[in-house]
């Protein structure tokens, strides 16, 4: 470190002389300094991330992986020192897993709820996204803002506020229906409760993925909607011939990460829990998880479960890459 | 010297680490794995986790007079989450020295060696308890694995006001309960005597114990039994369950906005709970000051005088602390000291479990209580008949599934499920004691 300033002023005294020994001589050994260095350097990047990517991916995944082949055994009465042991089990866990209905019906229960949300939500953010970028369309941006904004509510208050206003007690809604005499539908209740929470992920959810669409709308040189026009299009087969097509990758896109926060819903019935008794612990799959763990305090299920639903998601993940990516390549061709 | 290794292995960490901004991280982690050793050179330091407000306040107090045991609060979550916690810090080796446990989580730390015998140290504190609560912090064993600190004997809480204009009478057992719900409904066609939920196990643990159900027991042999659906259950639950099929007890669950509204607006005409209720009127129900009143629980037999319990805790000392000793001497002052048990009044706002601490002046009358003047006294003459509890080590499997089971009992508003719902309760329970290994029969 020390050298570096005198290797500079060695360079200004020598420079002159131009093809004198001395300067070969301070050159020639930095040369392969340098040079090792340089392939050194991109592994002395990539250290940090690496660093924190294994001790915070890494290692606590496979220790998941560890937990979920062992189980407690307990002695006798239980009690006391040397009463717990963990021993091996195998992939007992995981037949336990895939055994369990209650899981299996978590599993349902949250492909119910996206078929409710998932189709509602991306088509409410392309109608959105398209009715934006018409030439007509009044005050864009302040729209624009306006359909955003629940995004930027957090989740636990958009699930709170909504649960204050499902609650017939503490409801505006039923005052209203009260005084109209209208029927009164319990928002709590069975089939009605997947509408509750696709309506809260569906509220808070739209304007992220319009944005994600809308950009990918501007994206597109005016000089197609030209063309189009001369050729008589109006705006609605500009709508559906042009821009929808150009802008699938993005709709690939938005519905994958919906599957996946489909698959991983939690704050929502977790916060609408203690409002109702018609919510089981265990109504999604993460809930599920979160009660072996945290309530039942059975880390070694719990930690099976969670392998098993990350192996879910993604075989999930990567089959819908996969036919998406074969649609894709087909229309092209 | 301990001192002295410990900043040179830090600074060696530091000009490692800043390379790879991991600085705060490891300067976080770096204090907590060395413990002072020997309680000769200085202070000993205790931590103290509980959940309970302003316990700082007391523990204070201890500290302005013990220099040579200092005891710091760390703020905790309740409930089912401060046991996963707990018993994750001892698998870590790093447990805290002191732990406030209720009383129905005690058997499950025990069973996961957080809590340590101290019998040695403050067993002689057996005589200021009453026997029910003694034997909870016992688990009916010869050790003593926490000293209790605050009581939740249940009662019947009832609007004065609202009971004298409808022309309701008070009842002394249950089957005027069930009489008093139904001539309440015909009174106020919208309103109920109460509610049954389903997200509050605790509450229906302490009306079973009541009826004298014994949920699990330890026989000599060393053999748990798990009698969930004991005879004495079945009857609360069928009891609850009829009242709510009628449709002259309401459904839905307690703790919520609309849970509020109805006992502020007067649509809940009494409550059955502990001695800290009056705590949770003030804010659930702030329009109704002065309106309530207290009275003992209903009776299965009338001319019995038994009650049970919800909620409460103890404060153990963990098996990772270093000074139990000096842990079990702070835990034994701040449950039977005057002054302690008079802070943990005024400051915690608990019922003090210690007998002492029930009479005399150290409790004065709630405000929200201003029209019943002796409330104390009853409470502490209720207090009195507290049935003893019977807790196992997996009461959380227990509770979780009594909210799943009742839950869908008291949705569909039928007793038959009331049934089937303890029975699940039941089977779930005893199967997971049998799955992880325990000596364990059914009743």
């Amino acid at each position: 470190m020390t050298s570096a300033p005198l290797k500079g002023s060695d360079l200004t005294e020598v420079g002159p002389l131009a093809d004198g020994t001395g300067t070969a001589q301070s050159v020639r050994p930095s040369r392969p300094r340098r040079r090792g260095r340089g392939r050194s350097a991109p592994y002395w990047f990539l250290v940090p991330t690496l660093t924190l990517f294994a001790a915070f991916t890494v290692v606590p995944i496979g220790y998941a992986i560890w937990l979920s082949l062992h189980r407690v055994q307990v002695k006798g009465i239980g009690l006391g020192k040397g009463a717990r042991s963990q021993v091996w089990n195998g992939i007992g866990n995981y037949t336990d897993v895939l055994k369990d209905s209650e899981f299996g019906h978590s599993v349902l229960r949250a492909f119910g709820y996206g078929l409710i949300v998932i189709p509602t939500m991306l088509g409410l953010a392309l109608l959105f996204a398209l009715m934006l970028d018409t030439p007509k369309a009044r005050s864009a941006p302040f729209a624009r803002l306006m359909i955003f904004l629940p995004y930027a509510v957090p989740g636990i208050i958009a699930a709170l506020m909504w649960g204050f206003l499902y609650l017939p007690d503490v409801s505006p809604f039923y005052y209203l229906l009260d005084k109209f005499g209208l029927p009164q539908p319990d928002l709590f209740d069975g089939g009605n409760l997947y509408l509750s929470f696709a309506n809260i992920a569906v509220w808070g959810g739209t304007g992220f993925n319009m944005i994600v669409i809308y950009t990918a709308l501007r994206a597109i040189p005016p000089d197609i909607y030209e063309a189009a026009r001369i050729d008589g299009a109006s705006n609605l087969n500009i709508a559906l011939r042009i821009k929808i097509p150009i802008v699938m990758p993005s709709l690939v896109l938005t519905f994958f990460f919906s599957v996946i926060a489909t698959l991983q819903v939690f704050t929502e019935p977790m916060a609408l829990k203690p409002l109702t008794n018609g919510l089981p612990s265990s109504w999604s799959p993460l809930m599920a998880i979160y009660d072996k763990a945290f309530l039942q305090s059975d880390i070694y299920g719990a930690s099976a479960t969670a392998v098993v639903l990350a192996l879910a998601t993604f075989v999930l993940s990567f089959t819908l890459l996969r036919i998406s990516d074969r649609y894709t390549r087909e229309d092209r061709a | 010297m301990s001192i002295n290794r410990r900043q040179i292995s830090r600074r060696s960490i530091l000009a490692g680490a800043t390379a790879l901004g991991l600085t705060s991280t490891l300067a976080a982690c770096g204090g907590s794995d060395d413990k002072d050793s020997g309680g000769s050179s200085g202070p000993v330091k205790l931590t103290y986790w509980s959940w309970a407000p302003n316990m700082e306040k007391v523990a204070a107090i201890w500290n302005k007079k013990n220099p040579d045991i200092t005891v710091t609060v760390s703020k905790q979550a309740s409930g089912g989450e401060i046991v996963s916690k707990l018993i994750t810090a001892k698998k870590a080796g790093n447990a805290p020295d002191l732990i406030q446990v209720e009383y129905q989580s005690l058997p499950t730390l025990v069973s996961n060696d957080v809590l340590a015998d101290i019998t040695k140290y403050a067993g002689s504190t057996k005589s200021e308890f009453a026997e029910g609560l003694w034997g909870m912090v016992t688990l009916g064993t010869d050790a003593l694995y926490a000293i209790p600190q605050d009581a939740g004997p249940l009662m019947f809480y009832y609007r004065e006001d609202l009971f004298k204009k409808h022309g309701l009478s008070v009842p002394k057992t249950w089957t005027e309960f069930a009489e008093t719900a139904r001539a309440a409904k015909k009174a106020v066609p919208d309103a109920y005597l109460t509610t049954f939920s389903s997200n509050d196990p605790g509450l229906f643990a302490g009306l079973a114990q009541q009826a004298g159900g014994k949920w699990w027991t330890v026989d000599s042999a060393g053999k748990w039994t798990v009698g969930i659906d004991d005879a004495a259950t079945k009857q609360v639950a069928e009891f609850w369950g009829g009242l709510v099929q009628e449709g002259v007890i309401d459904n839905q669950p307690m703790y919520t906005p609309a849970w509020n509204n109805a006992l502020n607006k007067g649509t809940h005409l009494a409550w059955v709970s502990a001695v800290w209720a009056p705590g949770v009127l003030v804010s659930s129900a702030p329009d109704t000051k002065g309106k309530w009143r207290m009275a003992p629980l209903p009776q299965w037999k009338s001319g019995e005088n038994v009650t049970g319990s919800w909620g409460g805790s103890s404060t153990g000392v963990s098996t990772d602390s270093q000074h139990a000793e000096a842990a079990a001497k702070f835990a034994t002052w701040l449950n039977t000291d005057p002054e302690a048990l008079a802070a943990l009044v005024k400051e915690v706002a608990i019922y003090p479990a210690a007998t002492k601490g029930q009479s005399g002046n150290v409790l004065t009358t709630p405000e929200f209580f201003s029209n019943q003047a002796d409330f104390y006294t009853t409470a502490g003459e209720i207090a009195a008949t507290t049935a003893a509890a019977a807790w196992g080590p997996n009461v959380n499997t227990a509770y979780t599934t009594f909210q799943d089971a009742f839950g869908k009992a008291t949705k569909a508003k039928k007793e038959s499920q009331f049934d089937s719902a303890l029975a699940t309760v039941q089977s779930k329970t005893f199967g997971d004691m049998k799955k992880q290994g325990f000596e364990v029969t059914e009743a």
